[in-house]
């Protein structure tokens, strides 16, 4: 445990006060909509906050998400769309930083400018362009339509986070792999990359939440019934004049799973880099 | 195998010269020490001779070809840095082995250089370890065997020993300078140690602000200083600089070094008070206000008792003295 000359019960006990507070309000949300999926659509507007107990229980909107539309390829979809731009954020912006970060050439501060007024500037400004480019190129309807907008999305921020960790690997390293005869791709992915993997791991949280969540690009560039998210897919239950509550908890519950799965990949990643550069 | 030529060599960073032209001669065998004050240029000269900068002009050959446009791993060179610069994710053996795997040995090769080199630097029992593994000592002898193992024309070392302790870094240095002797090889040392300079060069280079103040054996430097920066910088504490007007000297400064300093307290040529004394056992540091020199300092070999405060006389020994002009240079009479 901690150091008890530094610490105190009190401030111990505030402390943690204070972090379950916020814990409890982040999660509320969440835990409504869980609690609610599992109930019958009479509890839910009946007894909103209450737990579902064995005359409220019902699955019934889990029943509904699998019969209608093909929930199952929403989610591929999805995880697809989420995976593939994660990759392609993390490989191009991890080696557009190491070229800004590593190398003297004429433009460099030019460059990582433009760059990162891509993090103050929104892409769905764009939107329209973007569309025409996409009927353009025939890529509406496509997931690739998707993962092209969610990369170039990603990346201003995945350089401007990891140019400056990049900046902290020893130049010596570097410099002793060159003297081996390593290649600068090798000098890349073996020596550097290993070394930011914490930084890249925050930059795939960051990246990956708007991504799964987006409602926006999907619904323009890709409506098509086989090339549909699953935040896509839930609005097929909220009607102008009749939503189905149960069924719409029922996914978004559902869709809650595979980012929790993803980030519990990249937050051990995150913590393992943390230690061991601590311990060195 | 193994002379270096340095020819007329400038850097410049956009419009900062760091390097303003350098001449220098490294036979075969030698052991050359660049010393120099931190910012002096001495490691950017070793990274231009390992070819990890460019050469903005003049030529750098080695054993007579010219390699100013030749990769580092093709120059048959090694390098040992300060931070060690071993693979995080390589084991001992790997990090010693990478170099001659990229060049494509064979297998039984590789396996009898990391052998070699292993045996020389009693790594034998760590091979099998990671980096992560071994205190700043082992890191750093791996560092040196790894260089041993490609059998280089030139081995170059950035200040090695900083980043260990002072009992580590004596032992260690003993063991570079016994390297030397069994390798016979060409080797460049970069260090703002002039200790480890004196303790190991063959030859001395002395960089003042990107330029060679002075090239010569050690004792040449301690000696026959050619400037008033190379008479500061070699020897420990550092020499006296007096007016050599209040003298009756020519020139401008009069240097003479702490040990060349007769102190009494009777009678001498300059007067002054002990304001701070240094016990070492081997040697007393003995510092001494003086109205028109400042604060002059005497070494004395073995144990000498003064007081803060006493009147002492200092009179420099004339035959140890060096006299320099207003510009700095020495003045030979």
């Amino acid at each position: 445990m901690a150091n008890r000359a530094r610490t105190s019960l009190p401030r111990t006990a505030a402390a943690h006060a204070i972090l379950l507070t916020y814990t409890v309000i982040a999660l509320f949300p969440v835990f409504v909509i869980v609690i609610n999926a599992l109930k019958t659509r009479r509890a839910i507007f009946g007894h909103p906050l209450q737990l579902p107990g064995p005359e409220t229980f019902s699955l019934v909107g889990f029943q509904t998400v699998l019969q209608q539309g093909d929930f199952p390829l929403y989610f591929w979809n999805s995880l697809v769309v989420t995976v593939v731009s994660l990759v392609f954020v993390l490989l191009f912006g991890a080696m557009a930083a190491f070229a800004l970060s590593e190398y003297r050439f004429r433009g460099n501060t030019l460059t990582g400018l433009y760059l990162a007024l891509g993090i103050m500037i929104p892409i769905r400004l764009g939107t329209v362009a973007i569309l025409q480019l996409m009927v353009a190129t025939g890529l509406v309807n496509t997931l690739f339509a998707l993962i092209l907008v969610y990369t170039a999305q990603g990346i201003p921020l995945a350089v401007f986070i990891l140019a400056e960790f990049m900046k902290t690997v020893s130049d010596d390293l570097k410099n002793a792999g060159r003297i081996d005869g390593l290649s600068e791709y090798r000098i890349f992915f073996r020596l550097v990359i290993p070394l930011v993997r914490p930084a890249m791991a925050t930059v795939a949280v960051f990246s990956m939440i708007p991504i799964w969540n987006d409602l926006w690009f999907p619904l323009i560039l890709a409506p098509a019934e086989s090339v549909k998210t699953v935040t896509l897919g839930a609005q097929i239950f909220l009607g102008q004049f009749v939503t189905d509550w149960n069924a719409v908890l029922a996914s978004l519950s559902l869709a809650i799973i595979p980012v929790l799965v993803l980030y519990l990949i990249f937050s051990r990643q995150l913590i393992r880099g943390i230690t061991s550069g601590a311990v060195k | 195998m193994g002379a270096l030529n340095l020819s007329n060599v400038q850097k410049s960073f956009g419009p900062v010269d760091v390097i303003k032209g350098v001449d220098l001669e490294v036979a075969d065998g030698e052991f050359c020490v660049f010393v120099g004050p931190s910012g002096c240029g001495k490691s950017t000269l070793l990274r231009m001779i390992a070819g990890l900068e460019d050469v903005t002009s003049g030529e750098v050959r080695i054993d007579g070809a010219k390699v100013n446009l030749t990769p580092p791993s093709k120059r048959e060179i090694a390098m040992v840095f300060q931070s060690y610069a071993l693979y995080p994710h390589l084991t001992v053996r790997d990090n010693m082995g990478l170099a001659l795997k990229q060049a494509g040995e064979a297998k039984a090769e590789i396996a009898e250089a990391v052998a070699r080199a292993s045996g020389m630097l009693s790594l034998e029992p760590l091979l099998e370890r990671r980096p992560s593994e071994l205190s700043g000592g082992q890191r750093q002898r791996v560092a040196i065997g790894r260089a041993i193992v490609r059998k280089p024309k030139l081995f170059l070392f950035d200040e090695p020993l900083s980043n260990l302790d002072a009992a580590l870094r004596v032992h260690t240095r003993i063991e570079i300078a016994r390297l030397h002797r069994e390798l016979k090889a060409t080797m460049i040392y970069v260090t703002h140690d002039q200790v480890e300079a004196m303790t190991l060069a063959d030859r001395i280079v002395v960089l003042n602000a990107g330029r060679v103040a002075q090239v010569g054996a050690p004792m040449e430097l301690y000696n026959d200083p050619a400037n008033t920066f190379v008479a500061g910088f070699i020897g420990s504490p550092q020499m006296n600089f007096l007016k050599a007007s209040a003298l009756g000297e020519t020139g401008e400064t009069l240097g003479i070094r702490p040990e060349h300093l007769e102190i009494s307290r009777e009678a001498g040529r300059i007067p002054g008070t002990i304001s701070h004394v240094e016990h070492l056992g081997g040697e007393t540091n003995v510092y001494i206000n003086t109205d028109v020199h400042g604060l002059l300092t005497v070494r004395l070999f073995g144990e000498h008792r003064f007081e803060v405060a006493e009147v002492v006389h200092l009179t420099p020994d004339a035959s140890r003295q060096f006299l320099f002009d207003a510009a700095g240079e020495r003045i030979r009479v």
